[in-house]
């Protein structure tokens, strides 16, 4: 059974990191079509937070079409993922590592990387539309 | 929010015009709020605000000075049989005969309420590996929270009032404790109002929230709701309050900037956009804190009042 965290020091709201732990699992392959989401009590009583966010959550993702409700079984995963093939990961975290190591050697903070990496998508992403 | 007002129910509380005197001081005055079913609904505000006199005016043991408590639509008279069984309540120091046995304080309970439900409440201490035939005193503070939210929950009310459950208990505890609520909130539709000291906690147990300050409601509503309304400025220390968008709660002014607490429609903040000045998400904690500390006098519904009623937030000047 896919099991949540939470990480109160994140300032992200609690039930948008449930909402980014299931998208983040489909696409690394951890959830997959079929598979059944922990009920809205579990989640409540072994994160201790509030039912209702976990409700938000899964109204969530249903409405991202990625999970689906059926009366009296629970919530499904209803989206057919297609992950990203593990070597496609791994060589792309290898570049990506290298790249963060030049930066480091260029005197960038974390903070800056971090920076630059948003600027460089946001600036992609308006190229986009 | 959705969850909340699903087909327009009745509120699990409501509160109008709620006041309480003791001699010429109110400890509580002009508390108009809602409670909606099935939220857990977070009371918070410094010592003296006044949350105790609220929450025993509503669980029916305090008689009200003036105005009214309905529970689900129906008013509720103090210290009536009906009006006490359609409350649980949870009091501060867990206030359970120190001679009785858990089973006493069974007993006792089925007595005074006639929804008693003796099966939950035995095996609920029987899971929490409470023995029956245990006395209160040799109880642990954490065991003697859990055999006053086990007889809350016993007498199968619809709103549960728990006024600073956790405060004595130790970390693990408190985690237990609230690991049962939050159980209880999912499993039975049942509606919640905690009063809590420890803000930052606060977050992932409330949907609802409720903020006391000076014997008023200073702010009142769903949590992601409030959250959305508001941002923290930082702006030019010179800005005055007027050409901020949207009411300020709370200012810290430093040499050159300050920090802004608003009150803001989201649209107004984009719009009015301005070069060297920077608006962010408030937390939680931020929120209550700015709120605790900046209680207005003229605040009285839950929404702050306009601009130009609200008082200036009590500046602090960082350095001078």
């Amino acid at each position: 059974m896919f099991r949540f965290r939470l990480d109160s020091s994140s300032g992200v709201p609690p039930y948008l990191q449930l909402v980014h732990q299931v998208r983040q699992a489909l696409l690394l392959g951890y959830l997959q079509e079929g598979d059944r989401l922990p009920t809205v009590k579990d989640v409540a009583a072994s994160l201790v937070i509030n039912p209702n966010t976990v409700v938000k959550a899964y109204r969530q993702l249903e409405h991202e079409r990625l999970a689906g409700g059926r009366p009296g079984q629970g919530t499904f995963i209803t989206a057919t993922s297609a992950p990203v093939p593990s070597q496609t990961q791994e060589d792309l975290r290898a570049s990506l590592e290298a790249w963060l190591r030049t930066a480091e050697q260029a005197g960038m903070s974390d903070e800056a990387v971090t920076a630059l990496i948003a600027m460089a998508r946001h600036d992609m992403r308006k190229e986009r539309v | 929010m959705a969850e909340h007002d699903a087909g327009g129910s009745v509120p699990a509380l409501r509160t109008d015009r709620l006041g309480r005197r003791y001699g010429k001081i109110w400890g509580l005055r002009d508390c108009t709020l809602e409670v909606p079913a099935g939220t857990v609904a977070a009371l918070v505000g410094p010592n003296g605000a006044g949350k105790t006199t609220l929450l025993e005016m509503i669980t029916g043991l305090l008689e009200p000075t003036e105005g009214q408590v309905s529970v689900f639509g129906q008013p509720s008279h103090a210290g009536t049989a009906e009006s006490l069984a359609r409350v649980g309540y949870v009091a501060q120091d867990h206030p359970l005969y120190r001679d009785f046995t858990v089973a006493d304080m069974f007993h006792l309970g089925r007595a005074m309420n006639p929804r008693w439900d003796q099966l939950l409440a035995a095996a609920r201490v029987d899971a929490l590996g409470i023995p029956l035939q245990r006395k209160v005193k040799s109880l642990s503070g954490g065991q003697k929270a859990q055999v006053s939210l086990t007889m809350a929950l016993a007498k199968h009310a619809p709103l549960l009032v728990l006024d600073e459950p956790v405060s004595s208990l130790d970390p693990v505890a408190r985690l237990e404790f609230m690991r049962d609520v939050m159980a209880s909130a999912a499993d039975a539709s049942l509606t919640f109002l905690i009063s809590s000291h420890v803000v930052a906690e606060l977050e992932r147990f409330c949907d609802w929230l409720i903020v006391l300050g000076g014997g008023l409601v200073q702010l009142a509503g769903p949590a992601d709701d409030l959250l959305a309304v508001h941002r923290l400025l930082t702006v030019p220390r010179a800005t005055p309050d007027a050409e901020l968008p949207g009411t300020a709660i709370d200012r810290t002014d430093s040499d050159r900037h300050s920090t802004v607490l608003v009150r803001a429609d989201p649209v107004q903040l984009a719009v009015q956009g301005h070069a060297g000045w920077q608006a962010n998400p408030v937390s939680f904690e931020q929120l209550v804190m700015g709120y605790l500390q900046n209680p207005s006098p003229a605040a009285a519904t839950g929404n702050p009042a306009p601009a130009a009623q609200r008082p200036g937030p009590g500046t602090k000047a960082v350095t001078s």
